[in-house]
């Protein structure tokens, strides 16, 4: 199964070394991952799209909190999130298809934000359906490059997300 | 006044109460070397190689539970140090290695020497960090110890560049220290641990396995007192051995692929397990599906990611074993007075064990004319009233020694264990008879494991460090030949090591003292002269190179599956003359 693990760490030198490292020492599988700064910008977040069963997934989370510089991990699968991913889409464009290249941007929302006579680039944020969905749709107009973000994702309450550990504890 | 790097680093190192430091100079690390020199609180041992001394650095460790200290070069003096590291790792010994590296203005462009030690050492050290400030170097060797001591024990890596040691700062030893993303559980969950003590009360074939967190977490009264409040059965691993004494009525020794057979049928007919600092390592386990098939499990562990790794635990409970067992403890005495009910009750389990302990005990026949290892190992301990700090390398030698082995002490039965690496007894030793210099340490090793860091005689001679070696020489890497002999019909392939080198001889040359016995009748003289000797000995012992360790379970196999002896098969093999036309054919045999 599917999961989606936020990781707060440390913003220092090599963190994220040790995080992949420790993915592909225990053959942890990789899907996507995105790093950036966090408000405080002594720490970073790091999300990490990842597959495997629940005793799997148990071990990552350990393993992930045991690494020193690992503040904060969370199953976000566990709660109730939302994830988003940017994709960078760049077509060619035959003077016939740039119109249609437009109508099928407006569906999705996405925007065209760069243009040269024969390629248009297409700017698109949204989950990983509605991205997946666009692409397949700009395929026949002829895809040159694609760059996409990996996914980051954010619990839904209004309250920050919890730990396993402090869910357990709420619970008892 | 400002202090150079160099001088923070010794002062740092005192406030820590280091008393001896592991370790071989070179071009980045001389300012630190200086400094050490012109001072009389810290020793300095001189290795012969950079590997000697990562495990003499774990010897000390293991021996007196506080952290080993290493230091050593940029590029080589590093990557020297990688198989210490990584065995420290896989056995949770607290070791703080100072790497040096090349001035900061050069990381990165693979100056001379230079090694990308951060990176290098990253998969096996709990932790590293790379000093890039000389303003930082007390806080982080502060926080080097704490996470190397603390929490599961491990190696912590220090990279110091070269301009770091020179450079000044003011010198301040941080007083507490705080690292944010780490934080052990010590206490252990109540609810979960009076769970577990209604589960002991209730069991009726419960074992205690006690690993080696038992014996970093000095838990040995704790586990005493439960297994005789609750009447229940001990086995210690590899690396547990010592934590509960040989002799008591309730210790069935050690368990798994080489354990007791009656250990291991224990465990197979447990209806529960209270695994105590240990993490179900497939030495232990043997074949997953068919371990411990009746069994629930109660898991004491520090380390969340030992629980459930490989195993399921019914109650799992994070938090240090000494603690977790003393508040497990306070339930067990409260059982108003069951004690002998308990002990009526669980008769049937001891007798059970009882038999399968006569059935199959160990046992190897001693005759007139060729050496068995079992027995100069067995006469060893028995000589010295297993009272010495045993040290091992690895291999059969390691696990008939693990076999025999009787002591009562934790910190006494020192050896690698998770990565298996040959060559760490006798530097080991060194750094455990460093630690106490007038106890007697035993140095168990064989000519395979012996030839991987021989070069320390001189640091025994040196630093007249009186290890006694007591050099099981089967001519063989004997437990390689063993799985060839049992998985690939005898075919020795490169295992036969043959009669080089002269170790009389090899042990003259660095001025000690060389004993070889040949014979059945020579071994007790050759041991009592050896014990006699006030300096380090040597002590060769040739014995039959084709005894075989059992029990054993072999690979893959369930832990009720035990092969006892020699299968028929193997008999029939003249496996004598297979190595005698490998000595014909050129190999291992000293030139004429």
């Amino acid at each position: 199964m599917e999961h989606i693990i936020s990781v707060q760490v440390e913003n220092k030198a090599g963190v994220l070394a040790r995080v992949a490292g420790l993915f592909s020492a225990r053959g942890y599988n990789i899907e996507s991952l995105s790093v950036a700064p966090t408000l405080d910008p002594t720490t970073s977040m790091i999300t990490i799209v990842t597959q495997g069963d629940d005793p799997v997934v148990e071990q990552i989370i350990k393993q992930l909190n045991k690494v020193i510089e690992v503040l904060k991990v969370v199953d976000l699968t566990e709660t109730n999130f939302l994830d988003r991913e940017t994709a960078l889409i760049k077509i060619h464009t035959r003077p016939e298809h740039r119109d249609e290249a437009i109508r099928i941007a407006d569906i999705f929302r996405a925007k065209i934000v760069d243009s040269s006579p024969t390629t248009y680039t297409v700017e698109v944020t949204g989950d990983v359906d509605k991205v997946e969905a666009l692409i397949n749709l700009l395929k026949p107009l002829g895809i040159k490059e694609i760059v996409r973000t990996g996914r980051v994702a954010i619990a839904r309450e209004a309250a920050k997300v919890q730990t396993r550990r402090e869910i357990q504890a709420a619970k008892a | 006044m400002k202090k150079t790097g160099a001088e923070i680093f010794l002062e740092s190192l005192k406030q820590e109460g280091v008393k001896v430091v592991f370790g071989i100079p070179g071009g980045v690390v001389l300012k630190i070397f200086d400094v050490l020199h012109q001072q009389k609180d810290l020793d300095v041992i001189l290795t012969r190689h950079e590997q000697g001394a990562a495990h003499m650095a774990e010897g000390y460790a293991k021996a007196t539970g506080k952290a080993g200290v290493v230091l050593v070069t940029s590029g080589p003096g590093m990557t020297n140090i990688v198989t210490g590291l990584a065995d420290a790792y896989m056995d949770s010994v607290p070791l703080v290695a100072f790497t040096g590296q090349v001035s900061t203005n050069l990381i990165g462009n693979d100056a001379f020497q230079e090694a990308d030690n951060i990176g290098i050492s990253r998969p096996c050290t709990k932790h590293n960090v790379l000093v890039k400030d000389v303003n930082d170097l007390a806080r982080t060797i502060k926080e080097a110890f704490y996470i190397a001591t603390t929490g599961r024990p491990g190696p912590v890596l220090v990279d110091i560049p070269k301009d770091v040691s020179t450079n000044k700062a003011d010198f301040k030893y941080p007083e507490k220290v705080q690292v944010r993303g780490y934080n052990p559980t010590y206490e252990g969950n109540k609810y979960q641990i009076k769970q577990a003590a209604e589960e002991i009360k209730t069991a009726k074939r419960p074992v205690i396995y006690v690993g080696g967190g038992a014996v970093f977490s000095d838990a040995a009264e704790e586990i005493r007192e439960v297994a005789e409040l609750a009447q229940v059965p001990v086995t210690m691993t590899l690396m547990g051995l010592g934590s509960f004494p040989g002799a008591h009525p309730l210790c069935m020794g050690m368990l798994g692929m080489h354990g007791g057979y009656w250990s291991n049928m224990a465990m197979h007919h447990a209806d529960l397990l209270i695994a105590v600092g240990a993490r179900f390592d497939d030495r232990v386990t043997g074949k997953l599906s068919d371990f411990c098939p009746d069994a629930r499990v109660i898991h004491i562990d520090i380390d969340p990611t030992s629980i459930k790794k490989n195993i399921h635990a019914h109650i799992p409970i994070v938090g240090d074993v000494k603690t977790v067992l003393r508040q497990l403890n306070v339930y067990l005495r409260a059982m108003d007075g069951k004690q002998s009910d308990l002990k009526e009750q669980r008769r049937p389990w001891r007798e059970q064990i009882e038999e399968w302990k006569r059935a199959h005990p160990l046992r190897y026949e001693q005759g007139a004319k060729v050496v068995k290892p079992q027995f100069v190992i067995e006469r060893v301990f028995e000589m010295t009233n297993h009272e010495g700090i045993v040290v091992t390398d690895v291999g059969q030698h390691q696990m008939w020694a693990a076999q025999y082995f009787r002591g009562a002490k934790p910190r006494t039965f020192i050896t690698s264990g998770g990565l298996g690496t040959m060559g760490f007894g006798f530097p080991a030793a060194l750094g455990a008879q460093k630690a106490y210099p007038d106890k007697l340490v035993l140095c168990i090793t064989s000519e395979g494991s012996f030839q991987m860091n021989p070069q320390e005689l001189a640091t025994a001679a040196i630093y007249k460090l009186p290890v006694k070696i007591v050099l099981i020489n089967n001519k063989f890497h004997g437990m390689v030949r063993q799985w060839q002999d049992l998985f690939y019909e005898s075919r020795y392939a490169s295992s036969y090591l043959g009669e080089i080198p002269d170790f009389v001889k090899l042990a003259e040359a660095y001025g000690i003292l060389g004993l070889r016995a040949l014979k059945p009748a020579e071994v007790e003289p050759v041991i009592r002269e050896g014990l006699k000797h006030r300096g380090p000995v040597l002590m060769d012992f040739h014995v039959d190179p084709f005894e075989n360790c059992y029990p054993m379970i072999p690979a893959g196999g369930a832990q009720h599956e035990m092969m006892l002896e020699d299968p028929p098969e193997l008999r029939k093999v003249d496996r004598s003359g297979l190595a005698k036309k490998k000595a014909e054919e050129g190999e291992g045999v000293l030139p004429a």
